[in-house]
Formats: structure tokens, sequence, C-alpha cells
């Protein structure tokens, strides 16, 4: 059992939906983020996606866009990225961690030496946008005999026809992907959700989690009301990227998880 | 010709769009239903003889095919040793071998009842010849440039917008080719239904390496009767050269010898102010290292954390941080050799083909002539080189103006 099925045991006995907050590591520095990071769980997250940024974010908007290149310019690379969970680890050892990014920085690491490195540093889960189950046998297969959870994304284009391949080697949980479309985009709307997460419930136990296109605590509270739990992403990095105070982002994202556990 | 299947390097790619190790199909999960569909489609197309009849129809009587192939007189005396053919895809309509593919995609795109096409552009060759070709045809075109191409390849741009499409100026990341690139699948992965993404190159993921292969290896389709005409049956050429940024009209000629061992085959990167440690060149498989970007696994510029780099060069059509998979794989297998020239070298080459030839080439396939330059006179009078002239110089004239120091304001 990982620290993410740990939690969404947790949270089901309690009978809440989960809050997951995404953030850019070394965004807008390394401290800065780390005392974000450091301040989600008190402030009502239950599972946090870091970011690992990358030069060519294929899958995101300009929020995050920007974001990876404030962190980059920082100085910001994979191991300081890993440093940052590891420092995070030393004071959290319940809340999980999800590593979100691309492919690159990890091929070009080298798989084992990176699932290592990503073990040890306290990291739960993978999501890394361009490797679908086409691609298993690069890092999926490979992070699961590790024991980091490998978490895929489904998309409103995911067919019947497709989605059992989709769920096969998926762990941890499902992350719906509410629109089609970049990070940051249009407002989910819970009732175009519903039917595709019971879609997704019909062929897989695991959690199913939506994110894209949720801003508000409304939306929040809306998505999470028809799904396992939410994911704000943009939302927040906006917060930091207008040059919020570690404690107003925080409040911020209490508000959004007070919205979500309200479902 | 291989004997066999097993000994052929034509059998590429597998069923997983791989290359030996390289292509793939790294994408996100939106996309991928999308780009399996596309790869359906287009294996349906490939065996349908009416396809490849509207091909055929629309290549003679739009595009000019055959191009001509072209015996180099004074350029092979001048150099004095190799017989040099230069492929003459520079006069195609829209100047260069871009549209040989174009025309294929487009064709496929109204097959799969898609009615509004994406592309991303460079120096704009590939988004003049699909805003080309999506005129023809009426359909919607939206082309995504780096903001810095667009200032700097104006002409382009306006040609673009005579053609009807709308040419959106990118500058996310550092708004250049690779980034068109990430924005233009960003629209395709927001207009999934309706949306059809031309790409310009042999690059991005299966099944566009091979398709767009497939659609530019007429090029060296041509050349193998064409210098059997001029040559005698059965000659082929010695060696094949072409410039190469994604790698598309290097693809297109070197692809019908593959398996002809005899010829050989080399491709010509950028090499910019030089191929050091400065990373101030292109050129991918001389001076990076494999990667995953852009839907496939190929040689990359990038740093020691995986983050990629900026690629530079004189010519913008160049100007890409990876390279096709294909050209990955024949690289590493050793059946194609790859070189680099830098933008001094270029434009010394581009003046001796206007002086000799009176054949004012584009920066591409000014790189391929600067090789052609070094290797000829060490070669005997009885080896034939035949050089892709994939693109002509109009658009090129203000940046080598420039670099030569003539005011063009004057």
């Amino acid at each position: 059992m990982t620290r993410i099925d740990a939690k969404f045991a947790d949270l089901k006995s309690k009978g809440q939906k989960a809050f997951v907050a995404y953030v850019m590591a070394g965004d807008p520095d390394y401290d800065t983020s780390l005392e974000i990071v450091r301040g989600l769980p008190g402030a009502g997250v239950d599972v946090i996606e870091l970011g690992l940024p990358f030069t060519d974010p294929m899958a995101d908007g300009p929020t995050i866009q920007l974001a990876g290149q404030r962190a980059l310019e920082g100085g910001m690379t994979l191991d300081k990225t890993l440093a940052l969970a590891r420092a995070f680890r030393e004071g959290d050892t319940t809340t999980p961690i999800v590593m979100m990014g691309y492919y690159n920085p990890i091929y070009s690491r080298g798989v084992p030496k990176f699932l290592e490195q990503a073990k040890e540093a306290g990291i739960d889960g993978l999501i890394i946008v361009d490797l679908p189950p086409e691609e298993d046998s690069e890092l999926c297969i490979p992070a699961q005999e590790a024991g980091l959870n490998f978490i895929r994304l489904a998309t409103p284009t995911t067919d019947d026809a497709r989605l059992p391949r989709v769920l096969q080697n998926t762990s941890g949980f499902v992350y719906y992907v509410s629109i089609t479309g970049i990070t940051g985009s249009a407002e989910a709307q819970a009732d175009d959700v519903a039917p595709e997460v019971a879609r997704i419930k019909a062929g897989t136990d695991l959690p199913v989690i939506v994110g894209f296109g949720v801003k508000t605590p409304e939306t929040a509270k809306a998505i999470a009301g028809v799904a396992d739990g939410t994911v704000v992403g943009s939302a927040i990095v906006s917060q930091i990227e207008h040059g919020k105070s570690v404690a107003d982002v925080l409040a911020f994202v209490r508000g959004l998880a007070d919205g979500a556990h309200s479902a | 010709m291989a004997d066999d299947l097993f000994n052929s390097f034509m059998t590429g790619p597998d069923e997983n769009g791989r290359f030996g190790d390289f292509g793939g199909r790294f994408v996100s999960e939106t996309l991928m239903p999308l780009i399996l569909q596309l790869e359906a489609e287009y294996e349906k197309a490939k065996t349908d003889q009416s396809f490849w009849d509207e091909m055929d129809d629309l290549w003679a009587n739009y595009v000019g095919r055959p191009s001509p192939l072209y015996y180099a007189e004074r350029l092979t005396e001048h150099l004095g040793g190799a017989k040099i053919y230069l492929k003459r895809d520079e006069l195609n309509h829209t100047g260069a071998h871009k549209i040989n593919n174009v025309l294929g995609q487009i064709i496929l795109a109204r097959r799969m009842g898609k009615t509004r096409i994406i592309a991303e552009t460079g120096a704009g060759q590939h988004g003049v010849a699909t805003a080309t070709v999506c005129a023809k045809f009426g359909l919607k075109c939206v082309v995504y440039m780096g903001a810095h191409d667009v200032e700097r390849q104006k002409p382009n741009v306006f040609r673009m917008r005579l053609l009807g499409a709308e040419v959106v100026p990118v500058t996310s990341g550092r708004g250049t080719l690779k980034d068109a690139m990430n924005d233009a699948l960003r629209d395709w992965v927001t207009n999934v239904r309706d949306t059809f993404y031309c790409i310009g190159t042999v690059a991005g993921p299966h099944p566009y390496p091979a398709m767009v292969r497939d659609f530019q290896a007429i090029i060296g389709k041509e050349v193998r009767w064409q210098l059997a005409e001029q040559e005698g049956e059965g000659r082929l050429p010695d060696t094949v050269i072409a410039a190469i940024g994604g790698g598309s009209n290097a693809m297109g000629l070197f692809f019908p010898f593959l398996d002809d061992t005899e010829v050989n085959i080399i491709g010509v990167e950028a090499g910019g102010k030089g191929v050091t440690e400065k990373m101030e060149h292109c050129a991918s498989l001389t001076g990076g290292r494999p990667g995953v970007l852009h839907g496939n696994r190929t040689y990359l510029l990038q740093d020691d954390d995986g983050q990629i780099l900026e690629g530079f060069s004189i010519s913008a059509g160049l100007d890409y941080p990876g390279i096709g998979p294909e050209h990955a794989w024949l690289h590493d297998v050793g059946r194609a050799q790859y070189v680099s020239i830098t933008d001094k070298e270029a434009l010394e080459a581009f003046q001796l083909s206007c002086a000799l030839e009176g054949i004012i080439p584009a920066l591409e396939p000014s790189h391929a002539l600067a090789h052609v330059m070094k290797i000829a006179p060490e070669l005997p009078k009885d080896h034939i080189i035949v050089m892709n002239m994939c693109g002509r110089g109009d658009k090129d004239i203000f940046t080598v103006a420039k670099h030569l120091g003539f005011d063009m304001a004057e």
C-alpha cells in the first residue's frame, strides 16, 4: 500500500472527497515553493502534485508554461525538485506527493536511476503527460515495479473501446481530464463530467479525480461532488505568478479545499 | 536491392512506430485516439489507387512534377571532380519540396472529413504550402509561427495571409519553431473534432514520420528513373546529398535508395557558428543526444538535465533542435552519414550557385551544396552526386544581403 492508497482509504472511511493541489517546483524560487508545499497539507490539501519544470510543456496553458519558465530561470533542476520533495518529507510522512511533468528530463536521467532517486526522496506517484499506454514499457511498468504509482490521464477522447487499455496499468487513482484542451482553459462543467466519471468507475475500483478547468471553490465543490475529488493547478499557480505572499496563496488554497471538502 | 526483408532498411517503422529505438508515440492521452485514427486512415489511403491517382494528378498539374534532374555542368567543371546533378525541387509551386507532403496530408484530411487545418512553420515555406493547398480546397487554415520568425520572414507571412490563412505569432517559450510546434499541438488538443494537424517534417508522433517520408519519397523515385534516362539503364547515383532540419527533403531523396547499399547517403545539418560546446548550431545528430520531444524519441539538442535547447542557424528552415527519428536510426545503424556545415560555408555555396548555375538557392540546400563543394573535388569524374535543391532563395535574399553587407533599402 502506497501513501496514495492509504490516503484514499482514509478519505473513503471519512466519507470525504479528495482535494489535490498542483504547484510547480521552484516557482517562483526554491525556498518560496518549499514553504508553499510545506503549507499545503495544513491548508486542506490531501494530495500534492509537484510539477517538474520542462522547457516544452505541450499540454499546458500559459499559466503553467510561465511557472515552468520562472522555475528554470531560477535554476530549478530535476535534482532540486527531488531535494524539495525530500525536504518536505522530513516534516510530513503521510501526505502523498505525485510528480507531474514530461518524460524527457526523466529519460535523460535514466529511468532506473530516476526511480531509485524519486523513491528515496519520498515521491509516491508519477503523472507523465506524454506517456500514453502505448509507451508503458518506458516508465509505467518499471515505476510500478519500483513501488511508485503511475497515474494515468483519461480524457473525453478516450472512448469505450480504448478505456480498458488506459485503466489497465493505472494505479493510485485515475486523473480524468475534464475538457479537450490544455491546463487552465475553459471552466469544467459538472453536468458533462458526471457521466464520464461513471463510465470510468464502471471499469475500475480506483478513485477518479477530475482536473483541468477547476478555478473556484464553487467549481471545486461541484466537480468533487460528481467524482472522488478534484485537482486545481493553474488557479493556484496564478496566485504565485501575481506575487501573492505564501500566506495569501495558502489562504486561497484553503478556500478551494473547503469547497471540495464540502461536496 | 536487398535479398530479403531482414536485410532491408525500408521496412520501418514497426507497428509501434519505431525505427529501432527511435520514433514512437509520446503524446498526451487526448491526442492518442486521434493519431491512431490518422494511422488507420493513412493505412487505408496508402493502398487505395484513387488516393494516389488524385496525388499524381495534382503533382503533375498543380505542383509541376516531375521536377527536373539537372546536370550542373559549370559547377562540375569548377569543382573538377565528381559529376554533379541537382534535383530541382525548388521549381515546385510555392518554391520548395514542402508542397509534396502538404498535398498528401490535405487530401487525407479531406477524406477524414476534417474542415480546419493547422500547421507550424519556421521559415514559412511549410506554412505557405499549407495555406496554398487550403486555399485550393477551401479549407480553414491556421499557421503557428514563432514571433521572431514572423518578424524576420515578413514576405512569407504576407503570402500566407494573401492565401487566406490566419498566421498566429507564437510568443510562448522563446517564440521559435519548436514553440510553434508546441502551440500547434495545444491547438489540436483543444480542437480535436474538426481539426487536422499538417506537420511539415518527418518528425512528430507515429504515423507522421513515415507518412511524410512516403509523400516526399516522390523525390528519390523520380531521381531513379531520371538518372537512368540520362546516364543509362540501371545507373544509380554514387552519392546522394541533402540538407537536414527536421529532415523531410532528405528522407524523400534517401528513402528509395536505402537498400542500394552501393549508394552513399549524406545528410547535412546546420552547423551555425560551429558545432562546439557553445551549442550555437542545429546539428542534432552531430551535437545532440537521444531524448523525447514532440511525440517522438530522436536526437535532440538538450542540456544535462534534459531541458531542450534552442537551435541556431542562419537558415530559419533548419532552426529546430530535433531531427526525424528515421534519420536518428539511419545514423546509429550507419546506413547514412551525417555532417555539418557552418553558416559561413553555406553563404559561400549560395553565392557559387548564383554565379555558376544561375540558380538562387534557399539557404537550406546551400548547406548541402557546401558539402558537395568539399567532397566533389576529391572524387573521380565518373562519380555521380545527386544533390537535392529543395528550395529557392527568394525568401532568403534579405538575410543574405544583410550578411554580405548590402543595404536593401538603398
